[in-house]
């Protein structure tokens, strides 16, 4: 008799376990199913505007809703643009920070200061528009940009980026902002990858002498490089979509400026702007392409991201 | 299992089908639409609620978004500042009825210049909106300005970066006191700007004006008076500078040709009369003419009937101005020719 209930038992563990089983497979499917519905209505929507446009949508700078003409380079200079900004502020900055974290700073501080840094990346992006315009926008506009204007607007060659009216909104202003929501991502992905750096490197470097910043800077990045790149790609990607507070403070206008403290656009706060109001086949399609390309760009970067902290778990432990 | 799993799945939205199908059932009435009469349909739909126990609910989401909805049928009524031409409304099965009037006001922020101070010509507003124009102390400026102490500043042009039914009536009005304008711009919910910054809703306007030292933006005069902005007065047609007041709206209501036929169909920009303010628009509702859900439609029409002989008051504490008494009959004789039910009787009687 116990052995027989224990084969019910057994039996019935088989089917709980296949039902569990199957049920975590549909949920898993169910994403790249949503995934792969998500990219065809997406080309669905957009058929009407790559008929009508083709390849020039990528490179016309037309956006006018009266007379029908849409093209696509405007939003994608400002995308690239401010991501590129805030990238160019957020790798050096993270950089100093998770070295900081993981080198220089007192054992009492790392833990507060990391949690920190993680807590800055749990704050609502709506959160850094409204600080952006109502308390960065007009302190950079009475403060920075005359400034900027004044020195760097009169040099050859670099000054066209910073000439214009001192307005605090802008290409520069949404990078800047982009740039602080962004460092807490790329700096906790590189202090994880710098402790992964077995001390025995790194003592045997300052066993021979060198100083902190050759230890880092020929020790720690070349063993964690692909890493670092794979948080930098991460950081770029939450750049590329980001929405509201991009939409606070770039300006929304599409228009070709070589200035970067003029305002311009990009493809997300097009979206956020002008989804609601299209009217007419063309204008909506016209920014679901908009979407398909920016679907496009950071499907990329997350790829080489992930194809990165790949590489970086393959080598992991490995002593070289 | 995919068998059950699907049964499952259409079990369950059968059901949510079923619950949400019973809670449209009550005579509650939706609609959806301009951003610009939300206040005063806000207020209405609350005293009508008190009244009648029937709850209007609106979502002020655009003019653009009011158009889409009623177009795929998911609410009963769609609310539009740019009304739909006389084809379009045959096209899609609809008619519409004006409700109240307003006016969109440019404002500025220029330092000493106090709220009805500066005064500006159409044309002179045309070219800062082209970025021919470019500092406060231009001579064309200067000219309607004598004695004021303009600075010698860079105009910061500031516009609407959403589709917008206050964008439509603003630059209907450029349009028609510019040809240049028309032509390479033209009048519509969203433009293509020659120059300037976009802002987000009346109220991203309103904080981009108030933020940035010498701009100038447009928007509803609810926003302006809320906001306690510097709005200017406006040389009208008739070569009279006015005030952005509901009187002075009144009196560019006063010239409109309502014509039912045509859906009321009316800009209102440009009017002639000396104290006509010139930036003046009405704000829409669109129905279905022959409604698949009679029930709800009657009850959009009820509310608005209420609203024409109770909601004057209300929408005029607000700074709207209501509909003469003439508009409103020829509007209650269109809804008995036009708005029927399948078996073709009118919904009004």
């Amino acid at each position: 008799m116990p052995m027989f209930s224990h084969e019910a038992r057994l039996k019935r563990q088989a089917v709980f376990d296949l039902l569990f089983r199957s049920l975590t497979r549909v949920s898993a499917f169910g994403v790249l199913a949503l995934l792969v519905a998500i990219i065809v209505s997406l080309v669905v929507g957009s058929m009407p505007a790559i008929h009508a446009f083709g390849f020039g949508f990528l490179t016309s700078s037309d956006w006018d809703p009266v007379k029908d003409k849409f093209g696509a380079l405007i939003p994608i200079i400002g995308t690239l643009a401010t991501s590129g900004i805030a990238l160019l502020i957020a790798i050096p900055v993270s950089f100093g920070i998770a070295l900081f974290l993981t080198e220089l700073s007192p054992r009492i501080l790392r833990r507060p200061l990391g949690i920190a840094i993680e807590l800055l990346a749990g704050i609502p992006s709506i959160i850094y528009g409204m600080w952006g315009l109502f308390v960065f926008a007009p302190l950079f506009a009475d403060h920075v940009e005359p400034w900027l204007n004044k020195h760097i607007g009169a040099i050859s060659y670099i000054g066209p980026f910073f000439s214009g009216p001192p307005m605090g909104i802008g290409i520069l202003t949404a990078g800047i902002i982009l740039a602080i929501m962004v460092i807490p991502f790329i700096a906790s992905v590189m202090r994880d990858v710098f402790d992964v750096v077995p001390a025995m490197l790194k003592e045997s470097a300052y066993a021979v002498g060198a100083t902190t910043w050759e230890v880092m800077w020929n020790v720690v990045l070349p063993y964690t490089k692909v890493g670092v790149a794979g948080g930098i790609m991460l950081g770029l990607g939450r750049a590329l979509g980001e929405t509201m507070a991009v939409t606070f403070v770039i300006g929304n206008a599409h228009e070709l400026s070589k200035s970067l403290l003029m305002p311009g656009n990009s493809i997300s706060s097009a979206l956020a702007n002008e989804f609601t109001e299209a009217v007419g086949d063309l204008y909506t399609s016209s920014l679901i392409e908009l979407g398909l390309i920016l679907f496009f760009i950071t499907f990329v970067v997350l790829s080489i991201a992930r194809f990165m902290l790949y590489q970086l778990g393959l080598r992991e432990g490995q002593v070289t | 299992m995919n068998r059950k799993l699907r049964q499952l799945i259409i079990g369950i939205t059968a059901a949510t089908a079923v619950a949400y199908a019973g809670a449209s059932q009550a005579t509650n009435i939706t609609g959806a639409g301009a951003t610009f009469p939300y206040p005063v349909y806000a207020k209405w739909a609350e005293a009508y609620k008190a009244q009648t126990g029937v709850e209007m609910n609106y979502q002020s989401i655009g003019s653009g978004g009011g158009i889409k909805q009623i177009q795929a049928k998911t609410v009963d009524f769609g609310a539009t500042d740019a009304p739909l031409n006389p084809s379009e409304l045959a096209l899609g099965g609809l008619t519409q009825f004006p409700t109240v009037v307003g006016g969109v006001v440019p404002v500025v922020n220029i330092e000493n210049v106090a709220p009805g101070q500066l005064k500006l010509d159409g044309k002179v507003l045309v070219d800062i909106y082209m970025g021919k124009i470019t500092k406060w102390n231009d001579p064309r400026i200067v000219a309607d300005n004598a004695g004021m102490a303009l600075p010698d500043e860079a105009i910061t042009v500031v516009h609407r970066a959403d589709g917008s039914g206050t964008t439509f009536i603003f630059t209907t009005y450029l349009s028609q006191v510019s040809l240049d304008w028309k032509r390479s711009v033209g009048g519509d919910k969203a433009v293509s700007w020659p120059v300037g910054t976009g802002g987000k809703g009346n109220e991203g306007v309103a904080s981009y004006v108030q933020r940035i030292k010498n701009s100038i933006g447009y928007v509803e005069y609810a926003y302006a008076l809320q906001n306690k902005m510097t709005y200017v007065q406006m040389k009208n047609r008739d070569g009279q500078f006015v005030k952005p007041v509901a009187d002075n709206f009144k009196a560019a209501a006063a010239n409109a040709h309502w014509d039912a036929g045509k859906g009321f169909y009316e800009i209102l920009t440009n009017e002639p009369g000396k104290d006509s303010w010139p930036i003046t628009g009405a704000t829409f509702i669109l129905v279905y003419k022959s409604p698949e859900k009679a029930e709800n439609a009657k009850e959009v029409l009820k509310f608005f009937d209420w609203a024409y002989t109770n909601g004057d008051k209300m929408a005029s504490d607000l700074d709207y101005v209501p509909l003469p008494a003439n508009v409103v009959k020829m509007i209650r004789d269109a809804w008995k020719a036009q708005v029927k039910d399948a078996s073709g009787t009118p919904l009004m009687k």
